[in-house]
């Protein structure tokens, strides 16, 4: 019990003292200064571009992964979630690594098209991707697994052919288990840190999101640290309020 | 329009062979115990699954594994109508109707939809969605979701099972109806006999992946060939060898019964004919065996006995003749039964 009460304290006391200690007076101002305003502006552009990649590369790769078995399976599937509990600065180097100027895929990039991912907002995006889209492999996946397949059965029967199975029976059905992927898909993008900072830097305006932001304006304006900071909490809790029947109701 | 199926299905230690041939506008009824492979059946001949064999539907070949030939279940025209009915749950009545119209590329696809839904008095309904029907309904608009797409071949699997026992008789008239006005080949996998005397003009028994039986309802009941078909008919049905003017069981009792003939045979005795009494009878009956009362069993005018003995075989008498003869679960007791009362037929 008292064991139970520390943990519940080791939580809500740092969230306490975000919001005792912001400056309440300071903070419209410190919402519409214009580098929290980029900051934010960049963060929600990078965050939505990431979930709407998820969303595009996620729901086949979901597709593939629910309709194979064996070994197959199970290397396709650590390697999706490999990103989840992967260090994100490990994920950041494995991409400068990939993507790089001198990288695997990055040196032809740049020898044939001269294009240079790093650094970029672009590649904000691409970190974020990486970091996030488990989370809507995952969830996809499980819709996927748990869809009675007589209902694919039953489209079939009556005639309809593959895309139109796709289209107009499993898309809808999986429908609640896409949109509650991609919601926790989107805030892991938002609070993206470790493989943005290490793969795009941190250029105010091209690829300084809200964290990174967080991070450097902690040293020099703390209180416009707290501001952003209390920002990503409203974020992340309307996430979880607003997630919840998703949740704890049917799939 | 005639179905030509020989199919073969391996699934684990299961083995489904079947050879079934069904004349155009027949209906037919596959009556099986659960786990007989009805199911996997209905799903061979619709091709969700792959069979060893030949699957021909009006002179066009649907399956043969020997040219590696398959037309997929898209392209078949056959209609499956599932136990549990599985509407899409996320389309309106209407919108389900019209789904396979639409897999048609009917333009007038929720027009010919609607036709459908008012036919059946379910017009009404068109805006609902499925989780707002009743189980009765439901199993309804499945049926026309199905028959809107003209099918050539209609598969039905256990459609009352999913229902209750009281909207199931008005459902069964219902589907009756329904399925008299469908010309083609229609097959309803059942394991409710009164669904697949009602539903069908002949039976066909499935077990153990296998056929049994087939033939016309009193066909069937009048000369089982299984266990399962005794018990629907509520027969006493034994198995032996033919020896003249008896039958000798595998236990090594015999049963007297006139032309036993030769051979492996079947012996049923009905219930009636078996006579209780509490000691060893006098007269007659060349078929005398004492026994155990097993259980006894009410069924409303009628109460039958289990016994045990050489011959086990149920009896079926009255409640008055239960007091009188003081009969009870563990009590001894001694049955009777004519030779003639003993049909013998070749196994």
């Amino acid at each position: 019990m008292a064991l139970a009460g520390l943990g519940l304290l080791f939580f809500l006391l740092p969230l306490a003292g975000l919001i005792v200690r912001a400056p309440w007076d300071q903070a419209l101002a410190g919402i519409t200064a214009p580098e929290t305003a980029t900051a934010l502006g960049l963060s929600l552009f990078c965050s939505l571009a990431a979930t709407a990649a998820a969303l595009g590369l996620g729901i086949p790769l979901a597709l593939v992964l629910s309709r194979t078995t064996g070994n197959v399976r199970s290397v396709m599937r650590a390697l999706t979630t490999l990103p989840m509990v992967l260090p994100p600065v490990v994920g950041g180097v494995a991409l400068l690594l990939a993507f790089g100027r001198r990288g695997l895929v990055g040196s032809f990039l740049y020898q044939a098209f001269g294009v240079q991912l790093p650094f970029t907002t672009a590649a904000a995006v691409m970190a974020e991707t990486f970091v996030a889209m488990p989370f809507l492999v995952i969830a996809v996946e499980g819709g996927l697994r748990s869809l009675d397949p007589r209902y694919e059965e039953a489209a079939r029967a009556l005639g309809a052919r593959g895309w139109m199975v796709f289209a107009r029976v499993t898309l809808p059905l999986l429908r609640p288990a896409i949109f509650s992927g991609a919601v926790l898909c989107w805030a892991r993008a938002l609070g993206e840190f470790g493989a943005t900072i290490t793969f795009a830097g941190n250029f105010p305006g091209t690829t300084q999101t809200v964290p990174l932001a967080v991070y450097i304006a902690l040293e020099t304006r703390p209180e416009s640290a707290i501001v952003l900071s209390l920002i990503l909490l409203a974020v992340s809790l309307a996430v979880l309020v607003g997630m919840r029947d998703q949740w704890l109701g049917e799939p | 329009m005639s179905l030509n199926a020989r199919v073969k299905v391996r699934h684990n230690d299961f083995v489904l062979d079947v050879e079934l041939d069904i004349d155009p506008g027949e209906s037919v009824a596959i009556l099986g115990p659960n786990g007989a492979g009805k199911t996997t059946l209905l799903r061979a001949l619709s091709g969700l699954i792959k069979v060893v064999g030949r699957v021909e539907l009006a002179g066009e070949v649907l399956e043969d594994s020997a040219t590696g030939l398959r037309v997929p279940t898209e392209e078949r025209h056959v209609g499956l109508v599932f136990q549990d009915h599985v509407l899409f749950p996320h389309l309106n009545v209407l919108d389900n109707v019209a789904f396979g119209l639409q897999a048609q590329h009917r333009p007038d696809a929720k027009r010919i939809a609607r036709g459908w839904l008012e036919r059946a008095g379910l017009a009404e309904k068109a805006s609902a969605m499925p989780r707002e029907l009743s189980g009765g309904q439901a199993q309804r608009v499945a049926l026309l979701r199905t028959l809107a797409t003209e099918p050539r071949l209609l598969l039905l699997d256990e459609p009352l099972s999913a229902l209750d026992v009281t909207i199931r008789a008005v459902v069964r008239r219902e589907l009756s109806r329904q399925l008299a006005s469908f010309g083609g080949v229609r097959l309803i996998v059942t394991h409710d006999p009164l669904d697949a005397i009602t539903l069908a003009d002949r039976l066909v028994v499935l077990e153990n992946g296998h056929v049994v039986q087939s033939g016309t309802p009193d066909e069937v009941t009048a000369r089982p060939r299984s266990r399962f078909v005794a018990d629907l008919a509520g027969v006493n049905l034994l198995r032996g060898k033919g020896r003249g003017d008896h039958v000798e069981l595998m236990s090594g009792a015999s049963v007297a019964a006139p032309d036993a003939g030769a051979g492996d045979v079947f012996a049923v005795i009905h219930p009636r004919a078996v006579a209780l009494y509490l000691s060893r009878p006098e007269g007659t009956p060349r078929n005398v065996w004492q026994g155990q009362v097993e259980d006894i069993d009410l069924h409303g005018e009628r109460v039958r006995v289990r016994v045990k003995s050489p011959v086990s075989l149920v009896a079926e008498v009255t409640p008055a003749a239960v007091r009188e003869l003081r009969l009870h679960a563990g009590g001894a007791v001694w049955m009777a039964v004519k030779a003639t009362e003993v049909s013998v037929y070749p196994a």
